[in-house]
């Protein structure tokens, strides 16, 4: 069955996008991702123009994070403050990636800027994880219990505040830093940022592991909200009926990810994500440095 | 002597001057629904003479041109082990889609002085290429162009796609591609004998987006912000549905 999607201007089958948005939903359930980084780069691979790509999976983050955040919003275990604080930083740097991504766009270079970012990131982040996990795994077979380290210059910074649901006193800097970054990452990437954020607010900001993953999604809403708002009318590349195939197949599948992910280990799971993280890296790696067969490349210029 | 042939020369300019094309289609208007896959167009016709054919074999060419844009063609290169893109050419104006089909090899229909006074092949009809100065290779770029919409079916030539008969009926049909962009598409007829051409004749076809997609696509350009506050009114609507959904499923 195909469709016609109205501002990709491509007509793909209907069924298909169903199956992405289904896929990446079982495994934004079974990992806890929001899994942009996936559907983006899969995007690009049935013929999505990338520009269409980014923009329309940050809408479809809006709608798995906001699902994802009531469950957290009930258990309470979102820290508003420390949100907020990454919010802040997040607006900022989305306003940054969207400049940045409508300026390389119009050198033509917007391909390149996604490829590489993600080639960096997807590569570190797949690699850290990959190793932490296989750690984790050695430890536990050795009984020996992980320790949390503390960074003192993260102390030393002024603008102190009280973070109650986190228990932690700390400058509003780092935060908002990280905020920032991850900010930049969703206008250009398409991506929530969550694979980014969490860690950083684990070993960098010293955050509790249960108020992570809900505080993380409530900045994830809004930046994405924003990014398409600001998306939708810079580069007119917001596809809503693409968005809503996604979103269909995504809610499906995160309930279907959810029960997977129950069934599993902690690290095993873990150990998948790194892989699947490290495959999608090697493939847009291997796009980059072979020679492609088709040279050159037509775009239309915006009128 | 002299006056004799001019004479004869007038009479079979008139004489060719005489024939004209009658031409139809099976639709003047192409609707882009959300189910759109693309689309057939017929074109048909028929040569009206007053008087029996003139000399040379008759031949037909018919286009289908879609609305022209303005394009960069990029080329990658290697840098520093990846794969950028470097140079880049601007094409002032090169048709979204362009179909060509004959009724015979074009080099049996057309001359070349001819095909560039009336644009008719695929290579005539792109437009003037504006290439900085460290390109010297402009050429490649357009052949570029041409190349990757054939791939698609953007650009098509289909030689011996026009079935004539008795030359004085022919039709053919034109095979639009699910990936159209929507404006007003030109088809024109040409009636060809020895290379030149001796009558044409053009009609406008209008490609249009329908229903919710016309909808969509002009929200998207023309109030860009409602656009955006729709779409994420429907992302939250979602997530929200899903989340109460599956509460009660669980329950």
């Amino acid at each position: 069955m195909q469709i016609y999607l109205p501002i990709a201007e491509v007509s793909i089958n209907a069924i298909l996008l169903l199956g992405i948005g289904g896929l990446v939903g079982v495994l934004s359930g079974m990992f806890g991702v929001g899994g942009g980084f996936l559907i983006t780069p899969l995007l690009f691979f049935v013929g999505i123009p990338p520009a269409v790509a980014v923009a329309t999976s940050t809408n479809q983050i809006v709608a798995s994070s906001f699902s994802a955040l009531l469950a957290h919003l009930r258990r309470r275990t979102v820290d508003i403050r420390m949100g907020t604080v990454l919010l802040a930083g997040g607006l900022v740097g989305a306003a940054l990636g969207i400049w940045l991504f409508a300026y390389l766009r119009e050198l033509g270079q917007v391909d390149l800027l996604v490829r590489l970012s993600y080639v960096v990131f997807l590569g570190g982040i797949g690699a850290l994880m990959f190793v932490e996990s296989l750690r984790a795994i050695l430890r536990t077979r050795a009984g020996r219990r992980p320790q949390r380290r503390k960074h003192n210059w993260i102390q030393a910074l002024p603008l102190k505040i009280k973070f109650r649901t986190s228990g932690l006193y700390i400058s509003v800097i780092p935060p908002a830093l990280v905020g920032l970054a991850v900010g930049v990452l969703a206008a250009i990437m398409g991506v929530g940022g969550g694979f980014i954020m969490v860690p950083a607010m684990i070993y960098l900001l010293g955050m509790p592991t249960k108020v992570v993953v809900g505080t993380s999604l409530f900045q994830i809403l809004f930046v994405t909200a924003f990014t398409t708002i600001l998306h939708a009318m810079t580069n007119y590349s917001v596809d809503m009926l693409l968005a809503v195939l996604l979103i269909i197949g995504g809610v499906v599948g995160a309930q279907v990810g959810t029960r997977i992910g129950l069934l599993m280990k902690a690290e095993q799971l873990r150990i998948l994500l790194a892989v699947i993280v490290l495959g999608v890296c090697g493939q847009l790696a291997l796009e980059l440095l072979i020679r492609p067969d088709e040279l050159y490349s037509v775009g239309r210029e915006a009128s | 002597m002299i006056r004799w042939l001019f004479l004869l020369l007038i009479l079979t300019t008139s004489a060719s001057a005489q024939e004209e094309v009658i031409a139809g289609m099976s639709s003047s208007r192409i609707s882009i629904s959300a189910n759109f896959d693309g689309s057939e167009i017929l074109i048909f016709g028929a040569v009206k003479r007053e008087q029996s054919p003139p000399e040379g074999e008759l031949g037909v060419i018919v286009t289908v041109e879609g609305p022209g844009q303005p394009l960069t063609v990029r080329r990658l290169e290697r840098r520093a082990l990846i794969w950028v893109n470097g140079e880049a050419v601007r094409i002032a104006r090169a048709p979204s889609f362009y179909a060509i089909n004959t009724s015979a090899p074009l080099a049996q229909l057309l001359n070349t002085q001819a095909d560039a006074r009336a644009r008719i092949t695929t290579r005539r009809v792109i437009g003037t290429i504006d290439a900085p100065m460290e390109v010297n290779d402009a050429t490649a770029f357009s052949q570029a162009l041409i190349r990757i919409r054939k791939d698609v079916n953007l650009y098509q030539t289909n030689i011996n796609a026009v079935e004539l008969r008795e030359e004085t009926l022919f039709n053919t049909t034109v095979t639009l591609p699910a990936n159209l962009v929507e404006g007003i598409y030109i088809s024109r007829i040409f009636l060809t004998r020895n290379g030149e051409i001796v009558a044409t004749s053009s009609t406008a076809i209008d490609v249009e987006k329908i229903g919710l997609e016309k909808f969509l696509y002009n929200l998207a350009y023309d109030d860009p912000l409602i656009y955006a506050l729709l779409s994420i009114a429907l992302a939250i609507g979602a997530g929200w549905g899903a989340s109460a959904a599956f509460r009660y499923l669980q329950s």
